[in-house]
């Protein structure tokens, strides 16, 4: 698709400001990416590689490392099923077999009205809840079938659904790319400043002059 | 809140009798918040810290012997004392990646008492000069993320972190870092590339022991969440206090996430060594038994890379060091609970097959080895199996991990365990790790395996 | 090639270690995978490369080791050796161990051994011949992907043959520092590939084949060409450049058809640029001259006022030679060349001209560099000084990796891996800059007031005065300063870069230079004598008299290039002798050069390939090419001398360049002395002190670090004064390029499609206010010429200048360059 919008240029350059190294902010700016687009094309990739001062290979091969980073164009919403071994003993493996049919496509695919991927994926920490998914990566847990249905038909009809858990009550579920809905902010009067390690030769200030008083 | 509940707004928690070191705050709706938080004794422990100064500091966490809980269990302080001296700057980098099959408490530690995860970074670089904190969260985990951003945003406002914390000398910025799914991320070293913006690969101890050789290079201290989430209680009741909890070599609580086939599954906070698998298994307080009518047939006593155990094994205490000698480990503190309705080929294959899916393909015999594995147990379930698959199995994981594996005991059959943990041709243990179903389903339940692959054809000479 | 030369006895510091049953003397931080083998233990590996930094990651070389807490497999490859450390390679545990990665890098190997390029040299089929089963217990589908593809305009991958084992993209990254092939994917899926539509051009691309130790990675002038057991080798030295690289050099029937590197601890480390490693094509080519030519009709019959050059006998061609050569004033024969050859050849060229035609006016250089003399009063510093741990070096004039591929890999190591710390006083950004802790660009004509503004404090050449005190403060800090001195900006007088030597040399006594000259085999010619003014040995014509074997010496001290051009173009030249060079393309002055050779009267070039300017020629030798159909030696930049060897039969009746030169002799009635390379080496060794206790045998004898020849008796000349014109116009930086239209180039077919192009590079300020956008053509005028091509804005130019890169397919720099000037000015319009 494309390149950061200016926007996100600038959220960009925060973010790499907070690392003693421009790559380390790779991943987050690879979300950054997919949060714009709903995918990383290779456009953003390059973008990035300038952004951070790498190569576009190097940008690939981090991003590919990574199974949340997809390549190509998926849903609005990706509906990832657990079947990993806790949820598998209590019907992970139904579930997914049941959103299959709901959904009318197997793992790795997209409806044909680009709302929805569905993927079969490893464990996602829930596993006392299970069977359990994450839509967009919010929780759905101790599902029934029917729960999933009506998490698909609220999520068609453009409700949040109950069966979802969000960090606030009243919360949205974003569309795909969008993790936290809230970003750290580092105001800069208040950091206490990020600097690369070889400008650092001293040991902390404080090691010294905080010992045994405050 | 009643003992014995569920927490409604935070599904998979189960509040029980005892000391809560970790999860007290879990009862709130308003837990993740400030207000909450310093209206429950919130950064009283950073500010005794501040007041001991930073040599106290250390003391106080190495007295009180915290083991780590990320699934290794090393002590806490003595880590901290690997950095070598005057190597400026060191960093913290927290371990939220937490992806082990069965494994959660670090989600909710992060989603429910974020600043207690702040706090807790505060502490351990204020104790040992750490000038940067790193807190990396899994990538899948949006609700904890968002809870962090919001936390460290009001904690940075309050002046709780950044500079010129609370008005001393000691400054620090946490920033929050997130992953994009990679399991692999979770082992230490692993981590630190994949912060540098690099595929997550791990690299090969020695020479890169992260407290000497780490983040760019320098000392970096990488701890759990639930490590560090325990230290604001540590320095606000002191060591005697926390050493009141638990055994003697494994003081404090810990948080055990129960899976599978029993009546109650949850997250608890209980006390290590004290207690054992039986009590949460079978304990009122806890999952109050197998589902009516199952029995026990297995159970993951400590996340998907640990061999099994079995009914005869539940009244292990929750200590590594038994655990670890009686063939398994503690690791990361996840059970999972397998009843007789449990088809052990298919299990095994589940967990290999995770192992398979999350090699990180730097080393041969993880990269070939894993999903070799997982196609023949693949092929054995889906009724191809030959008879010498068995063996070829467990030949193809005595190349991961070479010599006796690492295994329970078998009772019936005069069968000793083999202590933890295993050996390995490869870099990190995820490929050794993929060999504990292998080994444990085929000890125990050879006969179900070769009932997949037919009556084996009688040669004669 | 890549195994470290067994020096076992040399270990006096050493850590005793017990390998198999027997104790060792291991180095101190070695790992041990070296030490073993140092010791005689090969422990089979695919990852660990002794040049790069290891990674651990294909595990086959696991070992058990015993540090004292009981035995445990350890990669050998990752694990320094420590003291009392008891290694067991072939204990049941560690073969069980080996044995098990063999199988898992083979279970999704294609097998495809009999159509791969690698079979029969494969580590990978080596290992499993020698000790893997006979039949695989893999069962299962294997990997698939795309069959090779092209990553590079050179280089196929062969995604199914790979192991992964990180050779090629830890290459890639940390030793070219073109990290542009990487891994891709996770797990069982994980592939080396480039990102879509970036290829992996890199210049020294064709390493990460070598180092391959599979069939994964192949390039494609060696594809389906050969069997390994078709070939035989000799080991020899590259010639395409002065960093004297050794190299094997392979054939199959009378033809070569590849070099691999080798690694010489003191020079290249195993490395080659792609220019030095597939350049051998053009000896390959159908261009290549196979016998004399002289002017003739459109049929064939030679006739001296014939508009062509027709195929003629070497008696023919030699009369002709003889006549235009007997009895003319030795003052008005010019030989321009011989940077080519080999240093005998060379010998042989300068006898003749000195000894026996009688003339000085040789200059192997092109007006793109220092003079000899210069050259030789500054105290030469090796490769290994240059690139010392720790150390501090000096780039002045010089872009290594543009023409110095080797060199630049050893220097970016110095400055990435071991401390070193580079300082550029380069025209504009180079290939270096990167790794440069400073770099100042002085403006064209103005290095040497940078110079001098290092011990003198304040502003100079464009450059800022805290800019230069900032360097001479790292200078001064330094203990030792090595300079790596270049040819400069061909827009430049040579005058310029000796200035600055000099008032280097003078204000940093302990400074050494390394001298990073254009053309290969420069320093052989000036150690030859095939240099204006000197004679064999590094000794001054002047005041010398002539060595016995020689007879006789010109009158006074010849000319260089330039001033035989101008000589030329006064009408004053008769006689003109190429050696294997092309003036009309390659002296920076267009215009001068070929105003020279339209009056001179006879034209003779002896060479492998005609150019533009032997086309003109009278008569034409067909030379036999130096790196792969003679014997002899080269000298490189420090010095060093190591063999060139034969290895094909020329084609055609093309010969050495020394026979060429003793044969000329005879028709002049005299004789060189020798008659083949033995007689030869003794009259060299006779006339020059410097090789005065050498064989040719010693040459060989030296192994990969040859023999290195110190020292020089010329003394330090004062600096020369530049002189500069007062003017506002835009100064030209002409700089060179690894892939240009040069004739070896234009002859390798994998490498002609590399040169890139020129375009007329500006700061981006002025860039800006001259109100050019990007994809502009200008017009680039000169007095003396004008040229249209690409104005692009680059950070990396200083304001004031304008840089063009020299001698490019679509544009030659060469027709704007004055070399009357010292610093040719242009003006820049845009084409509409």
């Amino acid at each position: 698709m494309s390149r950061l919008t200016e926007a996100n240029v600038k959220i960009a350059h925060e973010i790499i400001a907070r690392y003693p190294r421009p790559k380390s902010a790779l991943i987050p700016l690879l979300h950054l990416a997919q949060e714009q687009d709903g995918w990383v094309s290779d456009e953003a990739m390059a973008h990035l590689a300038e952004l951070v001062g790498v190569t576009p290979a190097e940008v690939r091969g981090t991003c590919t490392f990574y199974e949340m980073f997809k390549l190509h164009p998926v849903g609005t919403y990706m509906v990832n099923v657990c079947t990993n071994i806790a949820c598998q003993l209590l019907g992970g493996e139904e579930l997914l077999h049941h959103a299959e049919k709901t959904l009318g496509i197997r793992p790795g695919g997209t409806t044909s009205d680009g709302m929805f991927t569905l993927e079969d994926v490893e464990c996602i920490a829930a596993c006392t809840e299970a069977p359990c998914m994450q839509v967009n990566y919010r929780y759905g847990v101790r599902l029934s079938t029917d729960d999933f249905d009506e998490i698909i038909d609220d999520l068609r009809a453009g409700r949040t659904p109950d069966k979802l858990i969000t960090a606030n009550p009243g919360d949205q579920i974003p569309s795909h790319g969008t993790l936290g809905l809230t970003r750290q902010h580092l105001d800069p009067d208040k950091a206490a400043g990020i600097v690369p390690p070889e400008q650092v030769t001293e040991n902390p200030v404080w090691l010294t002059t905080t010992k045994g008083d405050s | 809140m009643a003992t014995g509940e569920y927490v409604p707004h935070a599904p998979g928690y189960v509040d029980s009798p005892g000391t809560k070191v970790v999860s007290s705050r879990f009862g709130y709706e308003d837990s993740y918040t400030l207000d909450r938080y310093l209206a429950t004794g919130g950064y009283e422990g950073l500010k005794k810290a501040l007041a001991n100064g930073p040599e106290e500091c250390h003391g106080i966490v190495r007295e009180g012997t915290l083991l780590g809980r990320g699934g290794a269990g090393f002590p806490a302080g003595i880590k901290w004392g690997f950095c070598p001296p005057e190597v400026w700057p060191r960093y913290l980098v927290v371990n939220g990646d937490e992806s082990e099959p069965g494994t959660y408490k670090d989600r909710l530690l992060m989603e429910l008492d974020p600043h207690q995860l702040i706090e807790g970074c505060l502490i351990a670089c204020y104790a040992i000069g750490l000038s940067q904190c790193f807190l990396y969260v899994r990538g899948e985990m949006a609700i904890a993320q968002q809870r962090l951003a919001d936390a460290l945003n009001e904690a940075y406002e309050a002046g709780y972190v950044g500079k010129n914390i609370l008005g001393t000398d000691f400054s620090v910025d946490i920033v929050l870092h997130w992953g994009a799914g990679a399991y692999i991320v979770g082992e230490e070293t692993a981590l630190i590339e994949s912060l540098e913006g690099n595929r997550g690969m791990p690299r090969l101890k020695p020479p890169f022991f992260p407290a000497a050789v780490g983040l760019y290079g320098q000392p970096t201290i990488v701890n759990n969440v639930e490590t560090l989430a325990n230290l604001p209680w540590m320095l606000e009741h002191g060591a005697e206090a926390y050493k009141e909890l638990g055994s003697e070599t494994s003081p404090g609580t810990r948080m055990f996430a129960v899976s599978g086939h029993v009546k109650r599954p949850g997250v608890y906070e209980v006390e290590q060594g004290v207690t054992t698998y039986e009590d949460l298994i079978y304990g009122d307080d806890y999952c109050q038994g197998m589902r009516d009518g199952h029995e026990l047939k297995m159970f993951i006593p400590g996340g998907g890379s640990a061999p099994w155990l079995f009914p005869e094994h539940v009244s292990l205490p929750l200590e590594a060091r038994p655990v670890g000698a009686a063939g398994t480990m503690l690791g990361s503190g996840a059970i999972v609970i397998m009843d007789d309705s449990t088809d052990a080929v298919k299990a095994c294959l589940r967990v290999v097959r995770f192992f398979a899916r999350e090699s990180c393909g730097k080393c041969a015999p993880c990269r070939e080895g894993t999903s070799w594995e997982e196609k023949i147990l693949q092929r054995i379930l889906d009724g191809n199996g030959r008879p010498e698959d068995l063996d070829l199995l467990l030949d193809v994981a005595d190349n991961i991990s070479p010599g006796p594996y690492p295994v329970a005991s078998f009772e019936a059959e005069g069968l000793d365990a083999v202590p933890f943990p295993p050996r390995q041709t490869t870099i990190c243990p995820l490929g050794p790790s993929s060999v504990a179903p292998i080994t444990s389903a085929i000890r125990r339940f050879r006969h179900e395996f070769e009932a997949k692959i037919g009556t084996p054809v009688e040669v004669t000479a | 090639m890549t195994a470290t030369e067994p020096q076992a006895d040399e270990v006096t510091d050493g850590v005793p270690v017990t390998i198999d049953g027997v104790e060792i003397m291991a180095k101190k931080g070695e790992l041990l995978i070296a030490a073993a083998e140092r010791h005689g233990v090969y422990i089979p590996r695919f990852c660990y490369h002794p040049r790069m930094k290891p990674v651990g990651m294909c595990r086959m070389c696991l070992v058990e080791v015993d540090t004292g807490r009981g035995p445990g497999l350890q990669p050998s490859c990752m694990l320094p050796v420590s003291d009392g450390m008891v290694v067991q390679t072939e204990s049941d545990v560690a073969k069980k161990a080996q044995d098990g990665v063999l199988e898992f890098l083979l279970i999704n190997h294609p097998l495809d051994c009999p159509v791969c390029d690698k079979g029969g040299e494969c580590p990978l089929q080596d290992q499993t011949v020698a000790y893997g089963p006979g039949e695989s217990r893999f069962v299962e589908e294997k990997r698939h992907f795309e069959k090779p593809i092209p990553i590079s305009d050179i280089v196929y991958l062969d995604r199914e043959r790979c192991i992964l084992c990180d050779r090629c993209t830890r290459f890639a990254g940390d030793v070219a520092g073109d990290p542009l092939i990487h891994f891709q994917a996770r797990g069982n899926e994980t592939e080396v590939n480039t990102f879509p539509d970036e290829p992996f051009s890199s210049y020294f691309s064709g390493n990460t084949v070598q180092i391959c130790p599979v069939g994964a990675l192949t390039a494609k002038p060696y594809r389906f060409k050969a069997r390994p057991w078709d070939l035989t080798e000799i080991a020899s030295t590259a010639t395409m450049d002065s960093v004297g690289s050794r190299i094997t050099v392979q054939s199959s029937r009378n033809e070569v058809l590849r070099y691999l590197g080798v690694d010489s601890d003191p020079v290249n480390w195993g490395w080659l640029s792609d220019k030095e490693r597939f350049s051998f094509e053009a000896w390959n080519a159908d261009a290549r001259l196979t016998g004399p030519l002289v002017r003739g009709d459109k049929l064939g019959n030679p006739t001296d006022s014939g508009d062509q050059l027709v195929g003629a006998s070497w008696a023919l061609a030699l009369g002709k030679a003889g006549d235009a050569l007997r009895d003319v004033d030795p003052e008005k024969v010019i030989v321009l060349g011989g940077s080519r050859m080999t240093t005998e050849s060379q010998y042989a060229w300068a006898k003749l001209a000195k000894a026996v035609i009688g003339t000085d006016n040789v200059d192997a250089q092109l007006g793109d560099g220092p003079a000899a003399e210069v050259l030789l009063s500054l105290p030469r510093a090796t490769i290994d000084q240059a690139c010392a741990p720790g150390g501090t070096v000096l780039v002045v004039g010089a872009d290594p990796k543009e023409t110095h591929g080797a060199l630049f890999l050893r220097l970016r190591h110095a400055a990435m891996h071991d401390g070193a710390t580079i300082l550029e006083l380069n025209p504009r950004s180079s290939g270096l800059s990167q790794y440069a802790a400073q770099s100042l660009h002085a403006l064209p004509g103005e290095l040497g007031d940078v110079v001098g503004a290092l011990a003198a404090g304040g502003a100079a050449g464009g450059c800022d005065a805290d800019a230069i005190a900032a360097m001479a403060e790292a200078l001064g800090a330094a203990d030792a300063v090595t300079v790596v001195l270049g040819s400069g900006s061909l827009g430049e007088d040579p005058t310029v870069m000796a200035q600055a030597a000099l008032r280097l040399a003078e204000q940093y006594p302990n400074a050494t230079f390394l001298p990073a000259l254009h053309r290969a085999n420069v320093m052989g010619a000036i150690d030859a004598g095939l240099a204006p003014g000197m004679l064999p040995g590094r000794r001054r014509l002047a005041g010398s008299t002539a060595p016995d074997t020689w007879g006789s010496l010109p009158a006074s001290a010849g000319l260089d290039a330039e001033a035989m051009l101008r000589k030329a173009d006064a009408g004053d030249v008769e006689v003109a002798i190429l050696l294997g060079c092309d003036p009309l393309a390659d002296f920076p002055d267009a215009a001068l050069a070929e105003r020279a050779f339209n009056k001179v009267n006879h034209l003779i070039s002896v060479d492998t390939h005609l150019n533009l300017t032997s086309t003109g020629a009278d008569i034409v030798f067909p030379a036999a090419a130096s790196a792969t159909e003679v014997d002899g030696t080269f000298t490189n930049m420090e010095g060093r001398l190591s063999p060139i060897a034969r290895k094909v039969t020329p084609p055609g009746t093309a010969r050495p360049d020394w026979m060429i030169a003793a044969e000329l002799a005879a028709q002049l009635a005299d004789d060189l002395g020798f008659i083949d390379l033995d007689e030869l080496w003794a009259d060299f060794a006779a006339a020059s002190p410097l090789h005065a206790d050498l064989s040719m045998a010693d040459i060989a004898e030296g192994g990969t670090e040859g023999v290195l020849l110190a020292g020089s008796s010329i003394s330090r000349p004062p600096a020369p004064n530049v002189e500069m014109a007062d003017s506002s116009d835009m100064r030209l930086i002409v700089t060179r390029k690894m892939y240009d239209a040069g004739t070896l180039l234009t002859n390798s077919p994998s490498l002609v499609e590399l040169a890139a192009g020129a375009s007329a590079s500006i700061n981006p300020a002025q860039f800006a206010s001259l109100g050019f956008t990007d994809g502009d053509d200008v017009t680039v005028r000169s007095e003396v010429g004008s040229i249209t091509l690409p104005v692009v804005a680059d950070a990396g130019v200083p304001a004031g200048a304008v840089a063009i890169e020299f001698n490019q397919p679509n544009a030659s720099a060469a027709s704007l360059l004055d070399s009357a000037r010292t610093v040719t000015t242009v003006s820049l319009e845009r084409v509409s």
